[in-house]
C-alpha cells in the first residue's frame, strides 16, 4: 500500500488573536505577527524553528525574524495554504511552516459594502453585484429547482449565529439568542438573503504551523493530521454570471451549483473514509445557504435534500453533524479578506484536541473544514482527524 | 410601487478588454452579440477565445435576438456602493440562443421577478456616456434556437 500523500505532516499550531468589528491601533502588519506568534507558541516551538512561510503578511515575519532563508509561497489563501504548506513538508522543501494573515484598518466607512465583497469585472460591477447578490442567484435557483424555503435557510442562521452568541471569543458574543423568526425579521440585504444570513465583517489575525510528523513528540500540543483534502474551482470569482449549471463539461453531475463535490471525494478517498465518519462540520458560512448546499455536495444528503437535512435536528451542538462551531463568519469572525478562510481550519484542529471553550464535540475524531461557495466559484475542503494517516 | 429603472448615478463602468470590446460595441449599437461555435454550433458568454461548450476556438461574433428568461433574481436591498437605487434587481438570464447573461431588471415592480419570466433586452446610455443592456418583461416566450 502507497504511503499517505500527508503521512509526513502534521498541524501542530493554531492561533487567533482577538477578533473585533475594530481593533484600534492595529494595521495588517501587526496583528498578523501576533497572529505568527500566537501559532508558534500554541506549538511550543520558537520563531527560529520556522523555515518557510505562507502569505504575504507572514513572509514579513520572515524579515523581521531573520531566520531566512526559507521556503516561500506567497499566493494562496485558506485551505490552499494549508495543503501548500503540508505539500512542502512532505516534499521536503520545509521543515516547519507558518501559515498567516491578518487584516486590521481597511474597512472603516460602511456607506459601501466592503471591499472584498465588490467586484470590479466588466460583467458585474456595473449591475451593482457584491458577495450577497452573487450568492442570492445561486440559492434562489436552488430554491427554485427544489422548493428550499426561508426556514431552513433562516435556522442555519441561528444555528451558527447562537455557537457565536455563548462563544465569549467570537465578535457578536452575547448578542443573541437567535431564532427563525429573529432571521427572518432581520433587514433584507439581497433576497432571499436577510441581514442576519449574512457574513459580517471585522478585524483579526490567524495562524498555523505545520511540521513534520516526525517531530511532533516535545511539542505543546497533540498533532493533528491531515487526512485528505481537495480544492475546487471554476475560474476567477465574482467576474463571470453566478450560473448553478455552469461547468460540467468533463462530468455532468460536477456544476457550479455543487462546487466542492469533487473535492470531498478526493478528501473522503484520500482519508478512507465517508460523510458518516466526520464528527464535527466546520462548513464555510458566507451565506446561510451555503450550508444546506454543502451538505448535498459532499455527499452527506442527496440533491435537494438540505433543506430537510438541516432541519431534521442534526446541525445543533449535540446533533449528529455539528456545524460551524464557533459561530463562523456570521458571529465569530470575518476578519478582512482571507483571516476567515483559514479560521475554519483552525476551529477544526482545536474540535481534534478536544480543546474548545464552547461548542466542544465530545470525541471528535474527524473533522470536516471547507472554505468558499457557490457564488465565488470555488470550494475547499480538508479532513482533519486524530490518527496519523 | 416601485418601477424598476436603470441605474442613473455615477456607477462603475465596464473597462473592456480585447476579448470584450466587441461585445461593448455591440451596446454601443443597441445590438447584443455573442460567440457562437463553428465547430458545435454553441453560445459563449462571457467573451472567449474557447467555445464555452466544446472549448473549440472557432468562435464567431453573432447578433442575438435579444429575448430570453430569467434563470435567477434577487432583489437588493443593501447597495454595493451609494451609487446604486435601491432596490435594484439583478438577474441571470438564459437568452434564447442558450447562453447565460448577468443583466439587471427594469420595466416592472420588483415583486413581478420570477425565474422563467420572459424578458427582453434594452440599452440605456448612463455613466460615463456608457451602453449598457437591461432587460424588461414581455408578453410570451418565443421560441427557443
Amino acid at each position: 500500500m502507497s504511503k499517505h500523500p500527508f503521512h509526513d505532516v502534521a498541524i501542530v499550531g493554531v492561533h487567533n488573536t482577538r477578533q473585533a468589528r475594530v481593533l484600534e491601533g492595529h494595521d495588517a502588519r501587526s496583528i498578523t505577527m501576533e497572529g505568527a506568534l500566537g501559532a508558534i507558541s500554541d506549538a511550543g516551538l520558537e520563531p527560529r524553528d520556522i523555515d518557510g512561510v505562507v502569505g504575504s503578511l507572514a513572509s514579513d515575519f520572515l524579515f523581521q525574524s531573520r531566520v531566512g532563508p526559507a521556503w516561500r509561497s506567497l499566493s494562496p489563501l485558506g485551505i490552499p495554504a494549508v495543503l501548500e504548506a503540508a505539500m512542502a513538508i512532505g516534499c521536503g522543501l520545509a521543515s516547519t511552516v507558518l501559515v498567516a494573515t491578518g487584516e486590521a484598518g481597511s474597512y472603516r466607512q460602511h456607506d459601501s459594502t466592503a471591499p472584498w465583497t465588490r467586484p470590479t469585472n466588466e460583467f458585474v460591477a456595473s449591475y451593482g453585484m457584491f458577495t450577497a447578490a452573487e450568492f442570492a442567484l445561486m440559492a434562489r435557483r436552488h430554491m427554485h429547482m427544489y422548493g428550499t424555503t426561508a426556514e431552513s435557510m433562516a435556522h442555519v442562521a441561528a444555528t451558527i449565529r447562537n455557537n457565536g452568541h455563548v462563544n465569549p471569543e467570537a465578535v457578536y458574543f452575547g448578542k443573541g439568542p437567535f431564532t427563525i423568526d429573529d432571521i427572518l425579521g432581520s433587514r433584507m440585504i439581497a433576497d432571499p438573503f436577510h441581514l442576519l444570513e449574512c457574513a459580517t465583517t471585522s478585524e483579526g489575525a490567524t495562524a498555523l504551523v505545520l511540521t513534520r510528523a516526525d517531530r511532533v513528540e516535545d511539542l505543546a500540543k497533540p498533532p493533528v493530521y491531515i487526512l485528505g483534502g481537495g480544492t475546487d474551482y471554476y475560474g476567477p470569482a465574482y467576474q463571470h454570471p453566478p450560473v448553478w449549471d455552469l461547468g460540467g463539461n468533463r462530468r455532468s453531475d460536477l456544476v457550479a451549483g455543487y462546487v466542492g463535490r469533487q473535492a470531498a471525494e478526493e478528501a473522503f478517498a484520500a482519508a478512507g473514509i465517508g460523510p458518516d465518519d466526520v464528527d464535527v462540520c466546520e462548513f464555510y458560512d458566507p451565506f446561510s445557504f451555503e450550508l444546506i448546499r454543502q451538505f448535498e455536495a459532499f455527499g452527506f444528503c442527496g440533491e435537494g435534500e438540505g433543506g430537510d437535512f438541516v432541519m431534521s435536528g442534526v446541525i445543533e451542538p449535540g446533533g449528529r453533524f455539528p456545524i460551524t462551531t464557533d459561530g463562523g463568519t456570521m458571529s465569530f469572525s470575518h476578519g478582512g479578506a482571507s483571516v476567515q478562510l483559514f479560521q475554519r481550519v483552525v476551529r477544526g484542529v482545536q474540535q481534534i484536541r478536544g480543546e474548545c471553550v464552547t461548542g466542544q464535540v465530545g470525541g471528535a475524531e474527524v473533522a470536516m473544514s471547507t472554505g468558499g461557495g457557490s457564488g465565488a466559484l470555488f470550494t475547499d475542503v480538508l479532513l482533519l482527524g486524530k490518527d496519523r494517516p | 410601487m416601485t418601477m424598476l429603472l436603470p441605474q442613473d448615478g455615477s456607477i462603475p463602468v465596464p473597462q473592456p478588454g480585447a476579448f470584450s470590446r466587441n461585445y461593448w460595441e455591440g451596446c454601443a449599437e443597441h445590438e447584443l452579440r455573442f460567440q457562437r461555435c463553428g465547430q458545435c454550433n454553441g453560445a459563449t458568454h462571457t467573451p472567449a477565445v474557447l467555445c464555452a461548450v466544446c472549448a473549440s476556438p472557432a468562435l464567431e461574433w453573432e447578433r442575438s435576438a435579444g429575448i430570453g428568461e430569467i434563470y435567477s433574481w434577487t432583489v437588493v436591498w443593501r447597495p454595493a456602493t451609494p451609487a446604486f437605487v435601491v432596490p435594484y434587481v439583478p438577474i441571470v438570464v438564459t437568452m434564447a440562443e442558450g447562453w447565460h447573461l448577468l443583466s439587471a431588471l427594469v420595466g416592472c415592480e420588483p415583486e413581478a421577478a420570477e425565474i422563467g419570466m420572459a424578458v427582453e433586452v434594452e440599452f440605456h446610455r448612463g455613466a460615463e456616456g456608457f451602453t449598457l443592456p437591461y432587460f424588461h418583461p414581455v408578453e410570451k416566450l418565443l421560441p427557443k434556437a
